[in-house]
């Protein structure tokens, strides 16, 4: 078997591990082995990878395998990475590890919750791997699925109403993914589902292209927070529960951001060429949007939701500047994201879980009450600023460096524009921290509360030494996935 | 030379133990550690000083540009690429020499000063933090760098400003100083880009076909990367956080916002420099006149504060602004010719370092004494605080440019390039000097002699503060006494060539004029028993007093900007306009879904005889139409 | 000699009067009767078409007899729902009937 299925299969087993479990302790014991396994086979991955890759293994796929699945349609389950999914893997498993322990105080439904918890993983995962376009799309509505019961359960505040709206937006979205899948399965004369293999023939016609490239553009888009498609994501966070806050802004919007490349521009390049300036714009008006709304916002999660608008649009601004370093950029910027916004909003949980409240208002002088969290929160934010040595500024400089190459005078501007956002950012996070964690704690409610447990505590640090190690090391992931991108823009360009 | 790598080592490691230890360590271990590095980092510094200047000059008669250290830290694609390295060069050893000796004489300092605080690991885990960025930031290799390392000063002013985060104004100045030299720097980074997109080098010395290349983007480039210096060096009209910044700890006041790291932006243009004089010198001009600009109104105002720090800011805002005067007014890159100004500033740089540390460190002693900050609750200090008194009165003396001591030689360069460039500029930067002198002595009068402010003493009996604190300034004190007999401009000038610094007399002897009657004014007005002088002019002229106590109302500006506009007219309107209009849509899609459902579920009533009405209607539609055609 | 169309014109008045009182009777058991009527138009149609357009046949006989035969059940089972309806819900006027409903 294929190391690659292991991906999405650990979590399957761990699933039927859950099932026969009959206590807390042995849920427990299940989910740790089974995330720890994950990160284990996701390091040992960038290992083997970067080795077949220095053997000079050029191929664009690495570690392929294929099995017919349904063959009057020609879809097979085809799995293949190369430097930007397996980054992408790496950051799963890293969030699906602490994801496990952010939750680690979950009581009621724990089994179900985490059953479904990791029904969301096998679909992360099987995206990340696949490179067949229907396999891949089955993934992803695996993923988006349990995503209502998550949240629709054991969420908090309006989850019926937040559940139903993620759900359906991300349902529309997929919808158009599907008719765009179709659309680029006939178009190149239906002998394949296969990626690579679309890609090699490029054969569908301009005028057809013009059409399918905005249908899937915005179908990841919607779940990449593309604005205006955005709206689902800050009452989707703001009711999920921590670990799934975690997993879906974490990973679940990379999805997004990875099939707009992966599928939307790198199948459709010529419509993409032609076309990429009306997504440069919508992305470049989240980029400052979202900040701007942050800077108002009064829970934390929304806070933190709006900021995720924005860093995510960052992305796709980057995908659309199709050259290698902004390329390059998103990838990174799409791993930093997900780390600072799953520590971000693994450190809004335990927040709340001990104040029982988001409302930066009724918060205030946490840094005395709760030093490790607090300490902790102010690095995401400076993470999230962009402070040199921690994972957001590699990725944004990459990005704005990528995007300044791209010498036309609009594209000059919108560049200009989207760099406006470090102030913006820089404005909201730091008056958030100088709201929530310094000055004097204005209710003795609070005073009494404790800081971190070992468990919240793992979670943080495991989260924090992945920024710092990208912020302070990123010449192997930036050229591991610089490598990947490049054969796929001049496919693009070309 | 590789060891210098552990210049910038060593406090790192430091700040990964202080930090990461925090409170497990005793307050006394860590303060002790926090010093013993900054101390073998210093020794390292003058090493690194001596050897380089030791080595001497290489054939065509400078000191040559070394870079013992370099790595590739993130690739761009194509040629460029962040590197992380360590350059030796005449200036930024000056500079190593400068912080790591303000450095370590804040560490010293500290251990007195913040005796007993909440927090005292975490100042220490900080500073270290500081001293390696800032190290950093002058070894920079490239302009990538330095723009690294100038993110992590800001942020380590950020946290040492809000040192004491429970005090709401610290939380507000913290906030305000990061985000308005956030504002600066993103000229800075948009002047980077256009920089290393058009040279094709982060370097700091493209090759001429490069060069080339870029002629007509460069001085935009440039004139974006001083805005980012301005934010840093507290130019106007990007000044405000500096005031504020001023509710750090005192020592933190003395290293960063007075020797080190405002002067960064001085430092960027000094780097830039032969781009500026070689591309760009109308931007360069347009540098001194924002110098000349800030000097004059930083002066104004510091004569009407009441608070000793903010006097001492502004008094350091004014001082920059003769710095950035002096690179301003270089119209070439020889000492002789109109390159003066280059040495001249970067001699400043380093007598002013020394000095306003130690008026910084006098007033912390000050203000530890008294516990305020207001000259109201000062007054007749000198009895009870000698060592202080000395000390403040030699660092008034050379911020006023009194010959012997240091202050006098640089700034008398200064004014000797001004007239050089033009005999206004020259007359401006004399007056502001003669202002200088005054607010200083005001200041040093208000604080020594005049009145007690009895009640306050009696409760609380000033002290002179412990060998902690007295000996660097005492170290800082010598140290300015003597700087201005360095041979400067055999170390640094403009082109690297040896320059043989000579006092020009005339333009000494009106400097030194000007200085003795703001001094003499300042004697007649506040060291007499009562102030009716003072009082009289601030009652005559309560317009422009009242103006200038308020800093001419620029903060105000600023909060009218924040608040009203961008909170008020962007960012709630944008929130509401995202929750009404853009989720409001969506919401509307889905009302109308459901409306639309209600309608139509009417239709299946349940009534058998309404189903075959519309089944009878349905047969008979289809029939006529089936007739029809 | 009768021609067929008198024959038509009654069966389409039975027709019509059985569409009527289908439609606008809110008794089921007057409805069921409608719908009798409905279903012996037709039977006379069978059977007139039958006798003047191909008189050498009998299908129509046949068709007419076989629907009446299916009518004659049909109303065993519908007079056995209705009684259903009845004791259940004491009561057998269409508008009350409203259970089917979404």
């Amino acid at each position: 078997m294929n190391i690659l299925s292991l991906f999405p299969a650990i979590p399957l087993l761990m699933m039927l591990g859950l099932w026969i479990s009959r206590n807390i302790k042995q849920i427990h014991t299940v989910m740790v082995t089974g995330a720890s396994a994950l990160l284990a086979l996701s390091i040992a991955l960038v290992f083997m990878y970067l080795g077949m890759r220095a053997d000079g293994q050029a191929a664009g796929m690495l570690l392929t395998d294929s099995i017919m699945w349904y063959s009057p349609l020609n879809i097979q389950y085809s799995v293949g990475v190369d430097g930007i999914s397996v980054a992408m893997l790496l950051l799963s498993a890293i969030i699906v590890f602490t994801g496990t322990f952010a939750s680690w105080k979950m009581k009621d439904g724990a089994k179900e919750f985490f059953m479904w918890f990791c029904l969301l993983s096998v679909g992360v995962f099987g995206f990340f791997i696949s490179t067949d376009l229907f396999t891949m799309f089955m993934f992803y509505e695996v993923a988006l699925i349990p995503m209502y019961l998550l949240i629709g359960v054991w969420g908090t505040g309006r989850k019926e109403y937040s559940a139903m709206k993620l759900t359906l937006m991300l349902m529309g979205g997929s919808a158009l993914i599907l008719i765009g899948i179709l659309g680029i399965y006939f178009g190149s004369g239906a002998t394949t589902m296969d990626i690579t293999e679309i890609a090699a023939m490029d054969n569908i016609p301009l005028s057809m292209q013009r059409v399918w490239f905005p249908i899937v553009f915005i179908g990841f888009g919607v779940l990449g927070a593309l604005f205006p498609f955005h709206t689902w994501s800050p009452d989707g966070h703001a009711s999920a529960p921590t670990a799934v806050s975690m997993l879906h802004a974490g990973v679940l919007m990379k999805l997004g951001g990875y099939g707009c490349f992966r599928i939307a521009m790198y199948l459709l390049p010529d419509a993409a060429q032609e076309l990429s300036w009306i997504f440069i714009i919508l992305t470049a008006i989240s980029v400052v949007y979202g900040a701007f709304s942050a800077c108002v916002q009064t829970d934390l999660k929304y806070i933190n939701a709006y900021s995720s608008v924005s860093h995510c649009g960052l992305v796709l601004f980057a995908i659309l500047m199709m050259n290698t370093t902004a390329t390059t950029g998103a990838v990174l910027q799409m791993l930093s994201h997900g780390l600072m916004t799953a520590l971000f909003f693994a450190l809004i949980g335990m927040i709340y879980g001990r104040t029982h409240t988001r409302d930066i208002r009724e918060l205030s002088g946490l840094m005395r009450i709760m030093p490790f969290l607090s300490v902790c929160y102010v690095i995401a934010g400076l993470a999230n600023l962009g402070l040199p040595g921690l994972s957001g500024f590699v990725a944004e400089m990459t990005i704005f460096n990528g995007a300044f190459m791209v010498h036309d005078t609009f594209h000059r501007v919108v560049t200009i524009i989207a760099c406006t956002s470090i102030v913006i950012t820089a404005v909201y996070i730091l008056r958030l921290i100088g709201k929530i964690l310094y000055g004097t704690c204005s209710n003795p409610e609070h005073l009494k509360l404790t800081d971190a447990t070992w468990d919240e505590r793992l979670a943080v640090v495991v989260l924090i030494a992945a920024i710092a190690g990208l912020g302070l090391a990123p010449m192997w992931m930036s050229d591991m996935i610089s490598e990947s991108v490049l054969p796929l823009i001049s496919h693009i360009l070309n | 030379m590789e060891y210098t790598i552990l210049i910038l080592l060593l406090p790192f490691l430091s700040f990964i133990l202080l930090g990461l230890l925090g409170t497990r360590l005793k307050p006394s271990v860590a303060g002790a550690a926090g010093t013993i590095v900054t101390g073998a980092v210093a020794i390292l510094c003058y090493w690194t000083a001596f050897s380089y200047f030791g080595a001497g000059r290489d054939a065509s008669g400078v000191f040559p540009t070394l870079i013992p250290w370099n790595t590739v830290w993130l690739p761009f694609g194509g040629s460029l690429h962040i590197d992380l390295g360590i350059l030796l060069d005449p200036i930024s050893v000056m500079m190593l020499i400068v912080i790591s000796t303000v450095s370590l004489m804040v560490h010293i300092y500290s251990f007195g000063y913040m005796k007993g605080e909440r927090g005292f690991q975490r100042y220490y885990a900080f500073l270290s933090l500081f001293t390696m960025s800032m190290l950093g930031l002058v070894l920079a290799t490239n302009i990538f760098q330095m723009y690294i390392f100038w993110e992590l000063v800001g942020v380590s002013s950020y946290l040492l400003i809000g040192f004491y985060y429970t005090k709401k104004e610290a939380v507000a100045a913290s906030k305000k100083a990061f985000i308005v030299t956030r504002f600066a720097d993103l000229g800075f980074l948009i002047g980077i880009l256009i920089y290393g997109f058009y040279t094709g080098t982060f370097s700091f010395t493209p090759d001429a076909p490069a060069l080339g290349a870029a002629k007509a983007l460069l001085p935009l480039a440039l004139g974006l990367m001083f805005i980012g210096g301005a934010g840093k060096s507290a130019m106007f009209p990007l000044h405000i956080w500096l005031p504020d910044a001023m509710e750090g700890p005192t020592p933190v006041s003395a290293l960063i916002h007075a020797a080190t790291m405002v002067v960064a932006g001085v430092y960027l243009v000094a780097r830039m420099f032969p781009l500026f004089i070689g591309y760009a010198p109308e931007v360069l001009h347009i540098t001194a006149y924002v110098g000349a600009f800030t000097a004059l109104y930083a002066a104004v105002v510091a004569c009407v504060q009441s608070d000793i720090k903010r006097v001492l800011a502004f008094s350091t805002i004014s001082q920059i602004g003769f710095m950035i005067v002096a690179l301003g007014v270089c119209t070439s890159a020889d000492p002789h010719e109109g390159g003066l100004g280059y040495m001249a500033s970067m001699f400043h740089l380093f007598t002013h370092a020394m000095f306003k540390a130690l008026l910084f460190l006098g007033a912390g002693c000050i203000i530890h004494a008294v516990h305020s900050n207001e000259m109201s609750a000062m007054g007749g200090l000198r009895k009870y605080m000698p060592v202080t008194h000395i000390t403040f009165l030699v660092a008034c003396l050379a911020i006023a440019g009194i010959w012997p001591l240091s202050g006098f030689f640089s700034k008398d360069e200064i004014l000797a390039a001004c007239f050089r460039f033009s005999p206004v500029m020259g007359g401006i930067m004399t007056f502001i000097a003669g202002l200088t002198a005054f607010y200083m002595f005001r200041l040093y009068y208000c604080i020594f002699w005049g009145n007690e402010n009895k009640e306050l003493h009696a409760e609380h009996r000033p002290h002179e503060a412990p060998y902690s604190m007295t000996i660097p300034l005492i170290f800082l004190a010598a140290v300015t006494l003597f700087a201005g007999w360095i041979p400067f401009g055999e170390f640094v000038s403009s082109n690297g060539q040896a320059y043989h610094i000579h006092i020009d007399w005339t333009v000494a002897g009106i400097s030194l004029c000007v200085a003795a009657a703001g001094i003499a004014l300042a004697t007649w007005m506040y060291l007499r028993e009562d102030r009716t002088v003072a009082d009289g002019l601030a009652v005559r002229f309560s317009g422009l007093h009242k103006a200038a106590y308020h800093r001419f109302y620029i903060d105000e500006i600023y909060q009218f900007i924040t608040h009203r506009i961008i909170f008020a007219c962007i960012s709630t309107p944008v929130a509401w306009f995202d929750r009404h209009v853009v989720d409001g849509f969506m919401n509307l899609l889905a009302l109308v879904t459901n409306k639309v459902s209600w309608l139509i579920k009417g239709i299946q009533s349940g009534n058998v005889q309404r189903y075959s009405i519309w089944v009878l209607g349905g047969a008979l539609g289809i029939a006529i139409v089936l007739l029809l055609i | 000699m009768v021609h067929m169309e008198y024959y038509l014109i009654v069966s389409t008045i039975m027709m019509f009067a059985g569409i009527y009182g289908f439609l606008t009777r809110r008794n089921l058991l007057a409805m069921l009767i409608s719908v009798e009527l409905i279903l012996n138009s037709v039977d006379i149609n069978f059977a007139v078409f039958n006798r003047f357009l191909f008189p050498g046949q009998l299908e129509g006989f046949f068709f007419s007899l076989f629907a009446i035969g299916v009518s004659a059940a049909e109303t065993a089972v519908a007079i056995a729902i209705i009684i259903n309806i009845y004791r259940n819900m004491k009561n057998i006027q269409v508008r009350n009937l409203d259970k089917m409903k979404w």
